[in-house]
């Protein structure tokens, strides 16, 4: 149970990256992102090609494939959503789905649809206190640390991290005080979609990179920033961390092949009691 | 000249006029306040004046330069500032953010502002770390206002400043109303409050039905029969 | 290609073109008239097949079955038991902001592909239901698809004429009020949430007619048939390049879409071999960005609403205010 909780603990941390991302644009940009797991998985497939397919060291890989994916993400919002952004949110949302299928077909056009890894052979494990613990799997958690200390430095200490959660409070004062909303709608995608990217390589490190894996995570992504209140990226994490802990300890009760049905049963559970998500945020 | 003229200002939304052809000035140092019924379109008035609802005809003049048609970005730069009558914090950002917001285009340091908005507002200094959204509404009424007052705007609009408020707020908020305009800072206003709005202007305008009814000084529509049959309840 | 091979995709045109206008006309009653987000046609289509092949089989001991009902109670059962899904899917989203109900509908269209592949006792799991029965094929043999295509066209029909009554009856004025202005509907004292539940539950019982005979037509059945490219996102395509608020468009862009759709099929599989998987995601590719340059350039569709019911709504609000101002 405790090695399940650490898996969980791991899991969480993915989750929870590419939840902030996505609760962020929902808030600021009122859209529910659709291709969110999507660009998760452009991420890492773009790490792919630099580490195995150019050599490249595998720190350089992640940094050029978070940069680029965010650069993709904000292309792709002044292609096709920025100019839908006027019509309704509804659009946009389908756009979405439409973009989604985009990304997820360009890469196996590009990577073929066999699952690939970044490593190939079998690590050994660490045995802390009892628990196994792969290397890989402890760069994963401390970069997921970093990250979410990162992500909190950002919009707690900085004048556009301030900005941005002011946007996301009050959209027309933020533009009514000055607050240059364009620049922040171009922030709020580098924001997502990087820490995107980053959650899509971890996910990679973690198991095997498979065009359908951002498909895959859309909805324990959502059910995390849906349980998580919708409004509040700090919620986001303690969603992610609630979905990945159920995930992981449901297989001690049912089979493992209906993991990613847990985490669709408890958001259904929560939106029947409690809609507004566990830790406040508007309905 | 006027500091802020408008002049046959048409405006609405969707395919109805609100306004038709309406005319204000402000001059420098000016509390000027708007009264009018329900409905009679002074908020209207007030953002389009301040580039949220597009004007289909007139002209907005603010010091000496043409600003109709610009967007709230644009004016804010050119030293006028908006304090809308709902939602006009950021309720998740403490006190000191929200000032800090208020600054976002400032270039330097703000932090001697915000420490005069502290002198004006002393409740703010003690609450500083405060969540806005925490705050009674008279508190968050004066963070809306140093908020706005972050960019030392040459004016500034205040839709509703006492709405919903206690009387005690109330007459709070209006004499920091005057003690801005003191500090050198004009003031367009919209008051449900006539009596109490108008006693502290220079002057006002009586809005009905998006046209202009009377415009005089604060002390004659006091006085004033119609005005205060219309408004005044006596 | 010879006549035979014309007639030959002709029929499979009508069919297919069909069975997916049939799910069109389906989320055209949910999205195109009410405004409702359902990404999960695919799993109300999935229930259809499923039910109606496990309702109409003989007993078969890789998976539940033996019941043996006719065709036409395998049909019925299958948007029967869509329509269930649909409430219970219904009740805890309807009442909440429109996405919510988009991604639930995914949930459940991934539950349910989860649960045909794992329950092995119940759906023969990844080996998949075969030798479904198709109605009267003795009697028709060599021309069974042109029967079976006009099976389905007037399956198709009936559909569309069952809509085009209740869309123009009050009840489908309501359904658009809703999705014009949820706040007015509201106000003139409709509930809201009712009329969604109805039109969800109604839309999915066509796409679960849909898949039945979707199943009756193949003959069998596997979860690989309902990922969401195929059972889903293909009718999304389809209602938006026909046009959304219109039942014609549905089934036009049903039509257009399908033929866009296996014409491409032809040329990959022109291609080399060592292509094929590629030019599959190619394909696929090719969809997502109509579905773009259409919201982009054309959203309204080919056809576009129909204009003779929008009117009635779009004027309401109007002289609402008009009076008021
Ligand atoms: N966003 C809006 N869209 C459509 N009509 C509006 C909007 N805001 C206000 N109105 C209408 O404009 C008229 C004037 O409103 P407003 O300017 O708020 O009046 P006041 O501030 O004098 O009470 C009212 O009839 C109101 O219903
Ligand atoms: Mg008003």
């Amino acid at each position: 149970m405790a090695q399940l909780i650490l898996y969980g603990l791991i899991y969480g941390g993915i989750i929870s990256l590419g939840a902030i991302g996505l609760t962020l644009l929902v808030r600021i940009l009122k859209f529910s992102h659709f291709a969110h797991g999507d660009m998760m998985a452009l991420g890492a497939y773009l790490t792919l090609l630099f580490r195995v397919t150019m050599g490249l060291p595998m720190w350089l890989s992640v940094a050029l494939a978070v940069i680029l994916t965010a650069v993709a993400a904000v292309l792709i919002d002044r292609i096709f959503y920025k100019p839908l952004r006027r019509t309704s949110p509804a659009i946009l949302l389908i756009a979405s789905v439409g973009v989604a299928l985009v990304l997820r077909h360009l890469i196996q056009f590009f990577w073929g649809a066999a699952p690939q890894v970044y490593q190939r052979g079998v690590e050994r494990p660490y045995i802390v206190w009892g628990l196994r613990i792969r290397p890989t799997q402890v760069w994963i958690l401390v970069m997921a640390v970093v990250l979410v200390i990162a992500v909190w430095l950002f919009l707690q200490k900085t004048k556009t991290g301030k900005a941005l959660r002011a946007m996301a409070d009050n959209m027309d004062l933020a533009a009514v005080s000055g607050i240059d909303t364009e620049r922040m709608v171009v922030w709020t995608w580098v924001l997502g979609a990087a820490l995107a990217a980053a959650a899509g390589i971890m996910l990679g490190m973690d198991t095997q990179l498979r065009p359908a894996m951002g498909w895959l995570m859309l909805l324990p992504i959502f059910a995390a920033a849906i349980l998580g209140g919708l409004g509040n990226p700090y919620g986001a994490i303690a969603g992610g961390m609630i979905i990945a802990l159920s995930q992981e300890l449901s297989t001690m009760f049912i089979n493992t092949a209906y993991k990613p049905a847990v985490a669709f049963v408890l958001m259904v559970l929560l939106l029947l009691v409690r809609p507004q998500g566990l830790f406040g945020g508007k309905a | 000249m006027a500091l802020l003229e408008v002049s046959g200002l048409r405006a609405g939304y969707a395919e109805v006029d609100i306004l038709h052809g309406v005319n204000l000035a402000v001059n420098q140092d000016e509390i000027v306040c708007v009264v009018g019924p329900n409905g009679a379109g002074k908020s209207t008035l007030m953002k389009s004046i301040f580039g949220l609802v597009r004007v289909r005809d007139g002209r907005i003049v603010f010091q000496g330069e043409d600003i109709t048609g610009l967007g709230p970005s644009q004016i804010v730069r050119r030293g006028m500032c908006y304090v809308p009558q709902n939602n006009n914090v950021f309720p998740s950002l403490t006190v000191e953010e929200n000032l800090e917001m208020g600054a976002f285009i400032r270039q330097g340091d703000f932090r001697r502002k915000m420490e005069e908005m502290f002198e004006l507002f002393p409740i703010l200094k003690e609450r500083r770390r405060q969540k806005a959204g925490t705050m009674s509404g008279g508190q968050q009424q004066m963070v809306a206002m140093a908020r706005a007052l972050m960019l030392d705007p040459k004016l500034i609009l205040l839709d509703e400043p006492t709405a919903g408020l206690s009387p005690k707020f109330a007459e709070l908020v209006l004499e920091k109303v005057t003690e801005i305009n003191r500090m050198g800072v004009s003031v367009l206003m919209i008051e449900q409050n006539a009596r109490a709005g108008l006693a502290i202007s220079h002057r006002g305008y009586v809005l009905t039905m998006g046209r202009n009814r009377l415009d005089d000084t604060g002390q004659a529509l006091l006085a004033n029969e119609e005005v205060g049959r219309l408004f005044l309840g006596g | 290609m010879e006549w035979g091979g014309i007639i030959g995709y002709g029929l499979f045109l009508l069919i297919y073109g069909g069975i997916y206008a049939i799910s069109a006309l389906g989320l055209n009653v949910q999205w195109g008239y009410t405004g409702l987000f359902n990404i999960g046609v695919g799993g109300f289509f999935l229930v259809g097949a499923y039910t109606s092949a496990i309702m109409t089989k003989g007993p078969d001991f890789s998976h539940l079955g033996g019941f043996g009902q006719p065709f036409l109670v395998g049909v019925l059962a299958g948007g029967l038991l869509a329509a269930v899904l649909a409430l219970l899917i219904g009740i805890p989203t309807l009442r909440l902001r429109g996405d919510y109900l988009a991604i639930a509908t995914i949930g459940i269209a991934e539950t349910l592909r989860l649960i045909v592949t794992n329950e092995q006792q119940l759906t023969a799991g990844v080996w998949g239901i075969g030798a479904i029965p198709k109605p009267l094929w003795s009697t028709f043999g060599d021309s069974y698809n042109a029967f079976y295509a006009v099976v389905v066209l007037l399956a198709m029909v009936l559909v569309y004429f069952a809509i085009e009554r209740g869309i123009r009856s009050p009840w489908g004025r309501v359904l658009k009020a809703v999705r014009e202005d949820e706040a007015v509907a509201q106000a003139v004292g409709k509930d809201v949430f009712r009329f969604k539940l109805q039109a969800l539950v109604l839309g999915a019982f066509f796409m679960g007619v849909a898949g039945a005979l979707f199943a009756h037509f193949v003959g069998y059945i596997s979860p690989e048939a309902f990922e969401p490219m195929n059972a889903t996102f293909l009718v999304w395509v389809m209602l938006i390049v026909g046009g959304s608020g219109n039942s014609k468009g549905a089934m036009l862009g049903a039509f257009i879409v399908w033929v866009i759709w296996s014409g491409t099929e032809f040329v990959a599989a022109a291609l080399p071999p060592t292509f094929g998987p590629r030019a599959h995601a190619l394909r696929i590719v090719l969809i997502g960005l109509l579905l773009m340059a259409m919201l982009l350039w054309r959203p309204q569709g080919v056809l576009g609403e129909e204009r003779q019911v929008s009117k009635l709504v779009r004027n309401e609000p109007a002289g609402r205010s008009a009076q008021g101002g």
